[in-house]
């Protein structure tokens, strides 16, 4: 009896030990699930291959990934080896000690910031702001931009009414105002016997939709968050009056110029508003745009591309993220592989052709980047002009009051621009003391 | 014929009886009730006292390694003088108003309804209540759809039957109907839950005594508020209680269907709550917000249960 038990133990044992064994050889990346995250499956192949780690994928729907995913950061969660979190986290899991610091072993590795673009690196990977702390490799640059239906603009009718109705030749608008010119113009336009819409925007209230759209606007007035960057002064400089102007224009665009009942509308709403004919332009990340080309209804040669238009500045809201080492990782060593191996030149031109956004210059420099996409060149340029939320470890408490503050005033018809902003102030310097910030 | 208690003892092994022939009935009583007991402070009294504790801190869970401040009562002070909770509390409190008004005279007219025998009775009882089995983010889905402007068939019902056209309002958007398209899918998803609560009650009445009744001339109408709203009170007040606790912490449904807006027209407390907590990780604020909330609901309850009572004895 004795003997089958103690048998029984040391099998026990063994399975035991080949389960860890096998674990280490595993590693789990996080990320949201879209079409850039199934092209890094197909791409992360290479990377099994190579290392003989087995990667496996946890990927969450965007309304749910922030909760998700921040939920697993602070209760010190081992789901995650790598995480391809959101850049206005990078303030949260740096100071929290989530992310691992990289500094080290990019130098060990020879793996340099100043191959990727500035603009990438200091949004996706570093904190403090500005310092040279690293807690992520730029994964995928992305900012919003906008889309429109180019076999409308080509039709002569609407050419002609357009040129009587504004007194200029219809075309990819070229400030803020000449897109909600252009919006207007569609809007409850019959089009092939069907009512068309202007434009679909982001209105969303429940996780960050309305603050991305409309800081697109915000930002090409010349929003600042602060007056002097790092001091928190924002007196004059959120509530500008080139700020109030800004939001004054993005209620009107919500008021004259979307579809009936898109008072509660992301990337998803955008995205259906437009595959099925009711806008004539819509706004999204970059990063579903290789998917919009690729539609057989309205992509190909119905589908154009333009950046988000500047009116007092160019300038685009940033998306995109970097991808970080979580500091609760049981594989420590696979997933610091898993970084050095995507820093490569090759898996990043490789990553690019797949339709992942890789910000590395060997990508971005190349010559033939430009013509390689329709939508190329416009993400080169977006990316060069864009602009992040504060990314501040209490980011959630300032964009909820964000939210909050935008949802209503432009959707739900509450006070003026002027209160709006004025209130988000007072919002946000109640975070700001509760962090001993101010 | 054998003691039944002779024969139980005479079953239990000698071991058994053994062991616990030195304790005492209580002992053995402490015995069997201990698992439960321990169970039920590690985890509702444990976390509760915790939670209370917390609400007097500037705790926050995502930074563990951060001093953690006694602040006194002002997380409690805060949330007390902030307009906007007050604001979400009325939301909320309009919100349990209305649905718990539809619920009752909708659920207790559907019970009358099906109480009396017609064909088809057991079908149509199956077909009521089949919204209260959906799962509610089922049904938070679905609703957006039938909400919405351009194909949905509320706006289309309403184009048909006032001539309003459909893409001109939104039942989930501005305008102020936002949170009676939420009281509606509530009303329409829970109704059957109330008529079941007042069917049972309609059917423990007992015959005779309407019998009585018919014998002393009483009308209808008399036999409905004499008899039939007194003897079905109890069970209507029954599933008020639950109905109410339900709604207050009702949670999933308004995410799905307005996501607390427009602005912050749909925004419940237990919305609120759930930032402050679990985006925001304000763990201390949000926990001095949750005991607010939970002895909103306990005060309100027990007195509601005070006056169950007293309607029972009548």
């Amino acid at each position: 009896m004795k003997t089958r038990l103690l048998t029984a133990t040391a099998v026990a044992a063994l399975c035991t030990a080949g389960a860890a064994s096998a674990q280490t050889n595993e590693l789990t990346l996080c990320w949201a699930a879209w079409d850039p995250a199934n092209a890094l499956v197909e791409l992360s192949k290479d990377f099994e291959t190579q290392s003989g780690i087995k990667m496996n994928f946890e990927f969450v729907p965007w309304p749910n990934f922030a909760d998700r995913m921040l939920n697993e950061l602070n209760s010190g969660g081992q789901l995650c080896d790598l995480l391809i979190g959101d850049s206005q986290w990078i303030g949260g899991g740096a100071e929290n000690g989530h992310y691992v610091k990289l500094n080290d072993f990019f130098a060990a590795n020879s793996i340099s910031m100043a191959d990727f673009m500035p603009a990438a690196v200091y949004a996706y990977s570093t904190w403090p702001k500005g310092s040279e702390n690293y807690y992520a490799l730029p994964a995928m640059g992305d900012a919003n931009g906008w889309f429109y239906r180019k076999d409308w603009f080509a039709r002569d009718d609407i050419k002609a009414a357009f040129k009587e109705a504004t007194g200029r030749d219809l075309a990819e608008p070229k400030t803020q105002k000449e897109l909600l010119e252009t919006a207007q113009f569609f809007q409850g336009r019959e089009i092939d016997g069907k009512t068309v819409y202007g434009a679909s925007i982001f209105t969303e209230r429940g996780s960050e939709g309305i603050t991305m759209g409309a800081t697109g606007a915000l930002y090409a007035w010349g929003f600042k968050y602060e007056n002097t960057p790092g001091k928190y002064d924002m007196e004059g400089a959120v509530n500008s009056p080139a700020a109030v102007e800004a939001l004054e224009f993005y209620k009107e665009f919500y008021k004259t110029a979307t579809p009936p009942g898109y008072d509660n509308a992301y990337m998803e709403q955008s995205l259906d508003a437009f595959k099925s004919g009711q806008v004539a332009m819509a706004m999204n990340w970059f990063a579903f745009f290789p998917g919009l080309y690729a539609d057989p209804n309205t992509g190909g040669d119905k589908i154009d591309f333009f950046v988000n238009p500047p009116q007092n500045q160019p300038a685009s809201t940033l998306g995109g993220q970097g991808i970080s080492v979580v500091s609760y990782t049981d594989n420590m060593d696979g997933a610091l592989e898993y970084i050095k191996w995507f820093a490569n030149p090759d898996v990043q031109k490789k990553w690019w052709s797949m339709g992942g956004y890789s910000v590395h210059n060997a990508v971005l420099n190349d010559p033939g980047f430009k013509d390689s996409a329709p939508f190329a060149g416009d993400f080169l340029e977006a990316m060069s002009a864009v602009q992040d939320f504060w990314q501040e470890p209490a980011y959630a408490s300032l964009l909820l009051a964000m939210q909050e503050r935008l949802h209503n005033y432009v959707v739900a018809d509450q006070g003026t621009a002027q209160e709006a902003l004025d209130g988000l102030i007072a919002d946000w310097t109640e975070v700001f003391q509760d962090e001993g910030k101010l | 014929m054998p003691n039944p208690i002779d024969a139980a003892a005479r079953a239990t092994p000698p071991t058994v009886a053994r062991r616990i022939r030195g304790l005492s009935d209580r002992a053995i009583a402490w015995l069997f009730v201990a698992p439960t007991i321990f169970l039920l402070l590690a985890i509702n009294i444990f976390p509760l006292i915790w939670t209370v504790r917390l609400s007097f801190t500037n705790y926050r869970a995502n930074r563990p390694n951060e001093e953690v401040e006694w602040v006194g009562l002002r997380n409690y002070i805060r949330i007390l003088t902030d307009d906007g909770i007050w604001a979400n509390m009325q939301t909320t409190a309009h919100f349990l108003f209305w649905t718990l008004f539809f619920q009752v005279i909708l659920g207790f007219a559907l019970a009358w309804l099906i109480n009396r025998k017609f064909k088809g009775n057991d079908l149509l009882t199956t077909l009521i209540v089949l919204p209260m089995m959906l799962s509610p983010a089922v049904v938070g889905n679905f609703w957006t759809f039938l909400y919405q402007p351009q194909i949905g068939l509320v706006n289309y019902t309403v184009e048909l039957l006032t001539g309003t056209p459909a893409n001109s309002f939104s039942m989930l958007g501005p305008g102020g109907y936002a949170p009676w398209s939420i009281i509606i899918v509530d009303t329409w998803m829970w109704t059957p839950f109330v008529m079941l609560i007042c069917l049972a009650g309609l059917r423990s009445i007992p015959d005779y005594i309407y019998e009585a009744a018919e014998v002393d001339r009483a009308s209808k109408w008399r036999q409905f508020w004499t008899i039939t709203v007194p003897m079905v009170l109890p069970f209507l007040m029954l599933a008020v209680l639950f109905r109410g606790i339900e709604n207050f912490k009702m949670f999933d449904m308004v995410v799905l269907l307005t996501g607390g807006g427009p602005g912050n027209e749909t925004l419940l407390a237990s919305i609120d709550l759930k930032r402050e907590a679990f985006e925001k990780w304000r763990t201390g604020y949000s926990s001095a917000y949750a005991i607010i909330l939970f002895v909103t609901v306990f005060g309100l309850a027990s007195i509601y249960v005070k006056a169950l009572n007293k309607v029972k004895e009548r």
